[in-house]
């Protein structure tokens, strides 16, 4: 197929809606004014704030009235191929000749990422070219209206965020994993979802040893989120760790759980390594589970659990620290209020909605302060999909339990 | 826990929109068949409230969908996905007269929209809704560049779209108001047209010299635009409203400079002192004599330009427009006469032969101040006229939902008319074609 010159006295006319959305929204890029049946690539292009260049692109034919939709069109190869109206998005990847081990996470979620969607002409490389037409979308993870708040006392440190209208609203303890640190991505999301929640700095990256995680310090921060929940003072803002923790009272409120890989901590010489060099995990998980003093006694939960797993996780076993949990909470009779979402060729790193895939990334190890790169597991197009699917199901299980449930009680 | 608050969803989609897009307002897990009120708040950039509201009965799942649901009552009834931002009002007690124009178009407007229990008409600010979100209306899309234009003795604003370009290009011209008006050219750029909003009668040499510009005024704008880099030198357009309009069509017929690749003209008039220009038709403005003035005082300037005149010296001669033109007219305009202008100019060029380049939109029960989509309706409003320096309470014209339902048809079909005009590639050089 040979390329038409496409001259600057036609040009084509890009359009992508929404322009701005959230992030986990999907949107519909069309190219119109095209020549007929020609060869088209569309490019998406992400400058991160970690300063790094993250590429997708798509290959299509123009059909006989000029005209290539991605929504409808088949991608013929790029970084995606089918049709995959947001494959310039998940197939996000750093383009060639950058740093190893890299993951695209938001830092500031009060800017919005912007992605640049690029036409070129023709299937072949497009990076001398000069794209025919491109424009600039964002991508959001904080709604219009959401109030962000930072929390900085001592002990209780995150950030705190508010739907927008006069609530009450349910409310959401986000906690991350063993990288540490704080990020807020996903509360604000939830947040424009309608929930208040708080995404907890409960480490700071690399102090995980000497950092207080007892339960007692969760319990804490969940009665800070409850009081934000029920007060309208804005008061509350001024109490320190220590106010919360002597104000600490036992309700009997409605809880439930969302676990995405399950961790327990300890014991770490199970680590094995790949033939890239990368830390495979999944055996620590595999020897915790054979030693009953370092599980969590699961019989006792009383509130739905809901466990989204990776059958490719090479980080956590998580398919099989699912089992065994299940096996406790039937024993137990409490089998009823488990629910588990097992994907196929998925990875750890279960991320909301249209995040590039992470198969192996960069992490400071908690023990020694070294970097590493671990290997989570995945292939990019069935764990893509994993992350829609199971953020739909995540949301209606919040749904289901926070907003409508009739069971709702003080 | 009021446990009927805790359960009601509200979401618009898009929650970050360009105004010219339509969003989809949901309220869900209400209880079935229930009263309620969606309701509709901005404060506009002067710092006054507006408001709309709508009266529903959710269905049997408790949900109410504003683009399929019939309002019973409230600023707008029937089914309008729209109608909430269309039927913004001033609140009760507010300052007559009031008109909405977005002057810094880098920052969104933004909407308050709420859901309240039963069918409420006032007192909403003391009661607790439902449920509330925000939702923003951008005029800029993500990359649209603006670049304050000083160069060439000009008073302007160019809004290039994202991307390499070159690009279209457009004039936007206003009406006698003055002032730098850049919301529609900010809009346009979104949609893929390197637009430049114009100020002419209060610019920088006006307000220096007290002289009003002349023709060559706008012929430094328009090569402004077409040695621009980014804009396609022989694909520029003219927009232009009311006083704008007279201008459009005297640079369209007579200018040596300006080949235009089409003209879009909005609620205005080829009468016009043909020995002159804008100065003449100053003149002519001032030496008018009294006023007519409606029962409730306002004033209604309609008559000012008719009859239409016969002497082509009074009047462009459009039978020598070599270039397609739209008109866009309201049949209720109180301000000017656009309907019987139209219809003059139909006539002219039926007799000379071109009117194949001519399309008119003609709205009934349309006011003067057709304007992008969505904005809410002025019939009548405070203004200050730059040629006459008169302040006035001023009869504009038109009936709320059928001058809304115009302003959304004449934006689809301006922008479908711009696209087919200055992107096909009718005009350009071969095209080689490829197959499979």
């Amino acid at each position: 197929v040979t390329a038409t010159g496409c001259t600057a006295s036609t040009p084509p006319i890009l359009s992508v809606r929404p322009s701005r959305a959230l992030v986990d929204e999907a949107f519909e890029v069309l190219v119109e004014n095209l020549p007929p049946v020609s060869p088209f690539t569309l490019r998406s292009l992400l400058h991160s704030e970690d300063g790094d260049d993250w590429e997708a692109y798509g290959r299509y034919v123009s059909d006989h009235s000029g005209r290539v939709s991605v929504s409808e069109d088949l991608s013929f190869g790029g970084t995606y191929s089918g049709m995959e109206p947001m494959g310039l998005i998940w197939s996000l990847r750093p383009v060639p000749g950058s740093r190893t081990g890299l993951r695209l996470r938001k830092k500031d979620v009060t800017t919005p990422m912007l992605i640049t969607i690029s036409l070129y002409n023709g299937h072949e490389d497009f990076r001398d070219n000069s794209p025919l037409v491109s424009m600039v979308t964002e991508r959001w993870y904080m709604g219009p209206g959401i109030q962000r708040i930072e929390i900085t006392d001592g002990e209780l440190r995150g950030a705190l965020f508010i739907p927008p209208g006069p609530g009450p609203f349910p409310g959401i303890l986000d906690l991350w994993g063993g990288g540490g640190g704080l990020l807020e991505y996903r509360s604000a999301l939830l947040a424009s979802r309608g929930y208040v929640c708080l995404a907890l700095e409960y480490f700071k990256t690399g102090q995980m040893k000497s950092t207080d995680m007892s339960f007692e310090y969760f319990e804490v921060c969940v009665t800070f989120l409850l009081l934000h929940l029920f007060s309208e003072s804005v008061n509350l803002l001024k109490w320190t760790f220590h106010d919360f923790k002597s104000s600490l009272f036992y309700i009997k409120f409605f809880l439930c759980g969302v676990c995405d890989a399950l961790v327990l901590f300890l014991v770490f010489n199970k680590i094995r390594v790949d033939e890239n060099n990368h830390q495979i995990w999944r055996d620590v998980g595999l020897a915790l589970l054979q030693e009953p003093s370092m599980k969590v006694d699961v019989a006792k939960i009383n509130c739905p659990l809901l466990l989204v797993n990776g059958c490719d996780d090479q980080n956590w076993c998580a398919v099989e620290t699912a089992d065994d949990i299940s096996k406790t909470m039937n024993a137990a009779g409490k089998g009823h209020l488990l629910t588990r979402l097992d994907y196929p060729e998925t990875g750890h790193l279960i991320e909301p909605p249209f995040s590039p895939h992470c198969p192996a990334g960069n992490i400071i190890m908690y023990s020694s302060n070294q970097k590493v790169i671990q290997r989570y597991g995945g292939k990019t197009k069935p764990h893509s999909d994993a992350q829609d699917d199971s953020w739909r199901k995540i949301l209606s299980f919040l749904r289901h339990h926070l907003y409508c449930s009739q069971k709702a009680k003080m | 826990m009021d446990e009927k608050r805790c359960c009601v969803t509200l979401s618009v989609q898009p929650s970050r929109g360009l105004v010219d897009e339509k969003f989809v307002i949901l309220v869900q897990n209400s209880f079935p068949s229930s009263l309620l009120t969606i309701y509709a708040h901005h404060q506009c950039e002067d710092g006054y409230s507006w408001h709309a509201f709508a009266h529903y009965t959710s269905d049997a799942t408790g949900a109410v969908n504003v683009s399929e649901d019939c309002s019973t009552g409230g600023t707008y009834s029937g089914v309008e996905a729209m109608g909430l931002l269309w039927s913004l009002k001033p609140v009760p007690g507010s300052k007559p007269g009031l008109r909405m124009r977005k002057k810094n178009v880098q920052a969104p407007m933004v909407v308050t929209i709420s859901v309240y229990s039963g069918h409420l008409t006032e007192g909403f600010e003391d009661q607790v809704p439902l449920a509330g979100v925000e939702v923003e209306r951008w005029y800029m899309a993500p990359g649209v560049r603006r670049i304050p234009v000083t160069e060439d003795g000009l008073t302007a604003t160019l809004f290039l779209p994202s991307g390499p370009g070159p690009f279209p290009g457009l004039l936007d011209l206003w009406g006698g108001g003055g002032q730098l008006v850049e919301y529609r050219a900010a809009l346009l750029a979104s949609h893929g047209i390197a637009s430049m909003a114009i100020d002419y009668l209060t610019c920088k040499y006006t307000m220096e010299t007290g002289k009003i510009v002349e023709q060559d005024y706008f012929e430094m704008a328009y090569k402004f635009l077409q040695k621009h880099p980014k804009v396609l030198g022989s694909r520029i357009a003219m927009l232009g409203l009311s006083l704008g309009t007279s201008v459009i069509l005297k640079m369209a017929v007579h200018s040596q400079i300006m080949k235009l690749s089409c003209a879009v003209c909005v609620s205005g008039s080829h009468v016009q002192p043909m020995d002159g220009f804008l100065k003449e038709m100053v003149d002519r403005y001032k030496n008018w004599g009294s006023d007519r003035f409606t029962k409730d005082n306002k004033v209604v300037w309609r008559d000012l330009l008719l009859p239409i005149p016969t002497d082509l010296s009074l009047k462009v001669d459009v039978g020598k427009l070599q270039c397609p033109l739209m008109l866009i007219v309201g049949e209720d305009d109180q301000n000017w006469c656009p309907h019987e202008s139209a219809m003059d100019m139909k006539g002219m060029m039926e007799r000379a032969g071109n009117n194949h380049l001519l399309t008119l939109l003609s709205y009934p029960n349309a006011g003067h101040l057709i304007e992008p989509p969505y904005m809410p309706h002025t019939r009548v409003s405070n203004y200050r006229d730059v040629l006459s320096q008169q302040k006035r309470m001023v009869l504009w014209g038109g009936q709320t939902l059928e001058h809304s339902r115009a302003q959304e048809d004449a934006w689809r079909k301006l922008l479908v008319f711009l696209r087919k005009n200055l992107y096909s590639g009718v005009k350009s050089g071969s095209l080689s074609l490829s197959n499979l």
